[in-house]
């Protein structure tokens, strides 16, 4: 017993305030993109090779955070060198539209609307669907129940029946064998229910988009509330926008 | 005498496609199940497509003790005797066998779709029907016994699989598992795409496994674009391996505590995890290490003031290691709530070739750090850790011994990294070439076989995943364990979804 009390004394407290003091993340973190318009004015050869970036003669270019991995090889895609990922962690959107921005700002999600923010605002109970990913996102929403996120302070954890939820997390790209159950686990939760999805496979298929297994992303036929982007997004991104779903920021 | 493994290979060395032996059917049959009676292992055993609907048999086969790996092939059509009878081992290779290419396995004692999608890899000419919900489950039938089917979708955060368990009230009788919920593809998309867009899907093989699983398909890269090996490059991976080892074992141990309402173990343990994983997002902009291993090397440098900031951390998390270590493992509750639970024998891990720390805790001294050493490992090696009890709590001590052996060797290797460049340029591919690039993640043995074509493209792409073994190990160790028990025997071997359905 007195080890287990030493032991508590020597971890201390671990719990990051929320939201964090800046700089909160290392320096070669990958986060919202920064596109320096200046310096791209016209098209170059090559302009656009990546799965995010498009950029049409005589027009601004896009990037689409919901079609990115935001690996390093990325920002090459831009000729001019005009694209860099920032430090910036705070991305999540409403719409799968406003993930698509021409200088790297988007227009960060807004909150539910009031009788939402009444029901969800102080407890929200998540029930995860994990299909057809590779694992890591699902890692990083484990890693928002621990001592240095603690999801559960903020009144949020995840419940083990879709009866019990009022929203869906949805990772991963929906591979064919997962369709069903994804299809099943939202029709089986009560109204009023939300939608989060999470990672760039659940917006749009990630790095297996256009395989004949997966359906690239969240199908159609259920409405997303929120998305957030990465490969896999920080913990503090996923945070940050259920938190600004909710009102709380 | 020496044990017969067909044209000798080594780790991530590349042969003449031409130079792999064909034999008659009957004959590569005898010989790959003489080997393996004679205590060789069966690492690999896939169908490449070719012409004239005939599919070419490839095993490979490693001599662990000896350090030596071998290649040997065959052709089929049709139909062939199954191995499976003869070398359980065999037993998911073949149902993969049938499943991606229409080989029939005649006599397979469990033939039963494997990860459930359309064959990818039929020879030229041929199509099959497909249907993904046809899984005859086994039922045990009997007035008193019931049935209890858990998943796709599982209760916590976690991917998908279907359990479904024959039990005698709280005794498990049975245990199937059926997979191929997280099928994406995988090995199609490695064989069509850009080598630029390759490497991100091999790093997205298994989200906890991306040096892993990105450090073999590199290796098979560079073994067939004649890439230099640089020293320092090497050092660096091997040090991001271990990085990942690490995260992924106090992971386990905080999600073993967290299972037996141990709250300090996951509290702390939970903490140590992202600890590690911070180190790798320092490191490489992400705490799984995406854009780190990269075709020559790594797209990341340790750099000088990362080496001051990262040997202390170290050091702290050798004291945390030792002090959450003990006060888990010294617990008696724990002790008492994990040993004799979920027991594999060390003879059920021969025949069905289980790897990594399953085996290990079995007191199989089975590593490909050890066994079949490449990148930094041929010069700076870990002692290989084993328990011998092969329970819930054997393997939980392996992990332990594990992370304390790799906080080590970090230690070490940070604070000696050789001088050099990052990356090396990767030429063009060599045409018709087959590599074999095996690697030590922290679940067990990694392979990436990759064959190129007459163009030097990729032509086949075969990854293995060490939950491709030991899924098995799982539904074995439930038999004759309590139910209840399932979620931790579960977390005590912690298996990929993602890395055994591709």
């Amino acid at each position: 017993m007195l080890k287990m009390l030493l032991a508590r004394l020597r971890q201390g407290h671990r719990t990051v305030a929320f939201p964090p003091p800046r700089p909160a993340l290392p320096e070669r973190f990958r986060g919202r993109p920064v596109l320096a318009a200046s310096r791209c004015a016209t098209q170059s050869p090559g302009c656009g090779a990546g799965p995010a970036l498009r950029h049409e003669p005589g027009r601004a270019p896009i990037f689409d955070l919901g079609a990115s991995q935001f690996s390093p090889e990325e920002t090459e895609a831009c000729a001019a060198g005009a694209l860099r990922f920032g430090s910036e962690y705070a991305m999540a959107t409403r719409t799968r539209e406003d993930l698509l921005t021409s200088t790297g700002e988007v227009k960060l999600a807004t909150a539910l609307e009031r009788e939402s923010r009444r029901l969800f605002g102080h407890s929200l109970k998540l029930r995860s669907v994990s299909a057809g990913g590779c694992g890591g996102c699902e890692a990083e929403l484990i890693a928002l129940g621990n001592v240095v996120f603690d999801l559960a302070r903020f009144g949020i954890q995840f419940v083990a029946s879709p009866r019990h939820a009022d929203g869906l997390v949805i990772t991963g790209a929906v591979s064919r064998n997962m369709a069903l159950a994804l299809e099943k686990t939202y029709r089986a939760m009560p109204e009023p229910k939300i939608v989060i999805a999470v990672g760039s496979c659940a917006i749009s298929g990630g790095p297996f988009r256009g395989s004949p297994e997966v359906l690239d992303g969240v199908p159609a036929g259920i409405p997303v509330n929120l998305y957030v982007p990465g490969c896999p997004p920080h913990p503090l991104t996923i945070l940050d926008g259920i938190l600004r779903l909710l009102g709380r920021m | 005498m020496t044990q017969d493994l067909g044209l000798p290979l080594r780790n991530r060395w590349a042969v003449a496609w031409d130079d792999v032996p064909v034999a008659e059917f009957g004959e590569f049959r005898d010989r790959v199940v003489m080997a393996v009676r004679s205590g060789v292992r069966l690492v690999m055993l896939f169908g490449v497509p070719e012409g004239n609907e005939r599919i070419r048999m490839v095993a490979v086969l490693s001599h662990d003790a000896h350090g030596r790996l071998g290649v040997l092939s065959s052709r089929a059509s049709g139909s062939y005797p199954a191995l499976t009878p003869d070398c359980p081992s065999a037993h998911v290779f073949e149902r993969e066998l049938w499943e991606q290419c229409g080989l029939v396995p005649t006599g397979h004692p469990w033939l039963k779709p494997l990860r459930r999608h359309p064959a990818d890899q039929l020879p030229a000419g041929r199509t099959a029907a497909h249907d993904r919900e046809a899984y005859p489950n086994l039922r045990v039938e009997g007035g008193q016994v019931h049935e209890v089917a858990v998943g796709p979708v599982h209760a916590g955060v976690i991917e998908p699989g279907h359990f479904r368990f024959q039990a005698h009230g709280e005794d498990v009788l049975f245990l199937e598992i059926t997979l191929g919920y997280q099928h994406r593809g995988v090995e199609r998309m490695l064989e069509t795409v850009p080598l630029e867009r390759a490497v991100v899907v091999a790093e997205s093989v298994a989200g906890d496994t991306v040096i892993g699983h990105s450090e073999s398909f590199c290796g098979a890269l560079e073994a067939l674009g004649r890439c230099q090996k640089g020293v320092h490059a090497q050092s660096v991976r091997g040090i991001a391996l271990e990085l990942e080892r690490l995260a992924n074992h106090f992971g386990d141990l905080a999600s073993l505590s967290s299972d037996i309402a141990f709250a300090p173990g996951a509290a702390y343990f939970g903490r140590m995890r992202g600890d590690c994983l911070n180190l790798l997002l320092e490191l490489s902009g992400n705490r799984f290490g995406r854009g780190l291993v990269r075709p020559g090397g790594v797209g990341f440098d340790l750099t000088a003031e990362m080496v001051d900031s990262f040997l202390p951390k170290i050091e702290q998390l050798k004291r945390d290691l030792e002090q959450v270590g003990d006060l888990f493992f010294e617990n008696e509750s724990v002790r008492a709530r994990l040993e004799g639970v979920g027991a594999l024998s060390a003879d059920q891990c021969s025949e069905f070739g289980f790897v990594g720390p399953t085996a290990r805790a079995c007191d199989m001294t089975r590593d490909v750090r050890h066994d079949h050493p490449y990148g930094l490992f041929r010069f700076a090696q870990i002692p290989v850790a084993t328990a011998w009890a092969g329970d819930v709590a054997a393997r939980a001590l392996v992990r332990r011994l594990e992370a304390g052996r790799s906080l080590k060797f970090l230690g070490e290797q940070i604070g000696s990294l050789p001088a050099g460049q990052p990356r090396h340029p990767l030429g063009a591919l060599q045409s018709n070439e087959l590599v074999i690039a095996m690697t030590e993640g922290w679940r067990g043995e990694i392979v990436h076989a990759v064959l190129t074509d007459g163009a030097g493209h990729i032509r086949r792409c075969k990854i293995k995943d060490p939950s491709f073994h030991n899924w098995s190990a799982l539904a074995l160790a439930m038999q004759g364990n309590q139910i209840s028990d399932f979620p931790l025997c579960n977390k005590s071997f912690n298996l990929s979804y993602a890395g055994h359905d591709l």
